[in-house]
């Protein structure tokens, strides 16, 4: 299982955690290729059926990365965002479904290192959960 | 609290005070549940002579009141005053479609009552006795939120009706109207609420979040034909085009061709665990607990026993009662700058 390498998509806000990652890029710094990068305009933008389709189709985790509290480009899209992510943790812990395959993480557009930090740790985490199990449900 | 007193039976009651409203001109229609051969429909009745067909009070809920009081509310708010009957989770469910801009309470008197649960409709096609729909077993907030009247039905022995007047709108439409007045307070049968309150905890304790996970899921679901049918009966699903209708869903070819390469089999019609986590995840902070969905499900599934317990868990966290007030504001509609703070930090 040491050469699992998941595949975790991740959905990232345009004026934030999109230009972290870019910031992450243009400064090589190094990480693991685990993260299917999704562009969106606002971490808010993500409805809760992007998470589950994803979740359901098989990605071993799902990222939101947005701008941090306060910083939001349109000023409060991301405490929706936090709001809606509590719930869909919620959910899932109360359907017995791993929550820790879904993450939310606040990353600024300065904050390459950061980004580069959350991609590994977050990568390794899921490595040791191993694959996601619904991969294998064929009955969805 | 000031209230009416008729010398009547539920029903009958109703229909007298009913007429009376429409006789004096207080109201241009009635709304209220009504047997039509060998089943129930909501109706708008306008003629006077027609209401003694309707039967407000038989335990039955073919279609959410909330739901059709939103049809008829959503495009333009009455023009003339309507008298609805409708039991306490249709009520919720209509402030709930309120809150989501899909109905309005301009011109409507609100007569509801403590509600002591209704049956399966599907117990009118079957002898299966008089039980009642088990999100009625389990529903422990059977007093209506702020109705402008409201009949004291729940253990109640039928002869005399009690109807509270609760708000000044309740009370301008009885002026000038032949009822007694008296003096009554809201009461329910001693110990319900607890015994109810206990069915719930012994229903949901069947539903352990360590006894469901994805194989409780696909265990629950596995008689689920993918009719949508409970979103369609469900109140607050008010979606015209459901993404799970919508062609964005189906399921594009090349999409089809990876599943099966990597699973060697599809489950068909696709997307049923999807369509019940997206509908838990979409609707589950306004779910009144009405039981609509349970009771069209095709294949019996307990739709609404599952949803009830997970709504519960949601509508917990935002310390959030659905219908409970129309001032309250939908959990994700808003949000606390200081709240949830260790959110995205890690």
């Amino acid at each position: 299982m040491s050469d699992f390498l998941p595949r975790i998509v991740g959905f990232l806000c345009n004026w934030c955690s999109y230009a972290g990652a870019d910031l992450a890029g243009v400064s090589r710094l190094k990480m693991p290729p685990a993260l299917i990068p999704i562009r969106v305009m606002c971490s808010s933008r993500v409805d809760p059926l992007f998470v589950l389709r994803a979740f359901l189709g098989g990605a071993d985790a799902v990222l939101i990365a947005g701008c941090h509290p306060g910083d939001c480009h349109y000023q409060s899209g991301n405490y929706y965002t936090r709001r809606r992510f509590a719930l869909l943790q919620r959910i899932f812990q109360e359907l017995g479904l791993e929550v820790d395959r879904l993450r939310l993480a606040w990353i600024a557009a300065s904050e390459g290192v950061r980004f580069k930090k959350v991609v590994t740790e977050y990568t390794d985490r899921i490595k040791k959960l191993g694959p996601n199990p619904v991969k294998k449900e064929i009955f969805l | 609290m000031k209230a009416i007193r008729i010398n009547q039976p539920f029903n009958e009651s109703l229909r007298e005070l009913l007429r009376s409203l429409l006789e004096k001109g207080k109201v241009g229609a009635v709304f209220a549940l009504t047997r039509i051969g060998s089943g129930y429909s909501y109706t708008l009745i306008t003629d006077p002579k027609l209401l003694d067909q309707i039967t407000p009070i038989d335990p039955y809920m073919p279609v959410g009141g909330g739901k059709m009081l939103s049809r008829l509310t959503m495009i333009e708010p009455l023009t003339q005053p309507i008298a609805a009957v409708i039991r306490p989770c249709e009520l919720r469910s209509l402030y709930e479609l309120v809150k989501l801009e899909q109905a309005n309470l301009d011109n409507l008197l609100i007569i509801s009552l403590t509600c002591p649960g209704v049956r399966p409709i599907r117990g009118l096609a079957t002898d299966r006795g008089e039980t009642l729909r088990e999100c009625c077993q389990i529903c422990d907030r059977f007093i209506p939120e702020k109705s402008d009247l409201t009949l004291l039905c729940a253990g109640e022995d039928g002869n005399v009706s009690t109807i509270l007047i609760n708000t000044e709108q309740g009370e301008r439409f009885l002026e000038g109207l032949p009822f007694d007045y008296v003096e009554a307070e809201l009461k329910v049968p001693e110990g319900l609420k607890e015994s109810r309150k206990k069915k719930r905890q012994e229903t949901f304790s069947r539903l352990k979040p360590e006894d469901l996970g994805m194989e409780g899921l696909i265990n629950i679901f596995g008689r689920c034909i993918g009719c949508h049918a409970c979103g369609r009966a469900c109140p607050i699903c008010y979606c015209n085009l459901c993404y799970f209708d919508s062609e964005e869903s189906e399921s594009h070819p090349k999409e089809l061709a990876t599943d099966l390469e990597l699973k060697g089999a599809l489950r068909l019609p696709t997307n049923t665990i999807f369509y019940h986590l997206g509908r838990m995840i979409h609707v589950s902070l306004s779910c009144v607990g009405c039981g609509m969905c349970s009771d069209v499900c095709p294949v019996e599934i307990p739709v609404g026993t599952i949803f009830t317990r997970i709504a519960e868990s949601g509508q917990k966290l935002f310390d959030y009662i659905p219908g409970r007030d129309l001032e309250e504001k939908l959990p994700t509609s808003t949000f606390k700058i200081e709240e949830l703070k260790d959110l995205g930090e890690a």
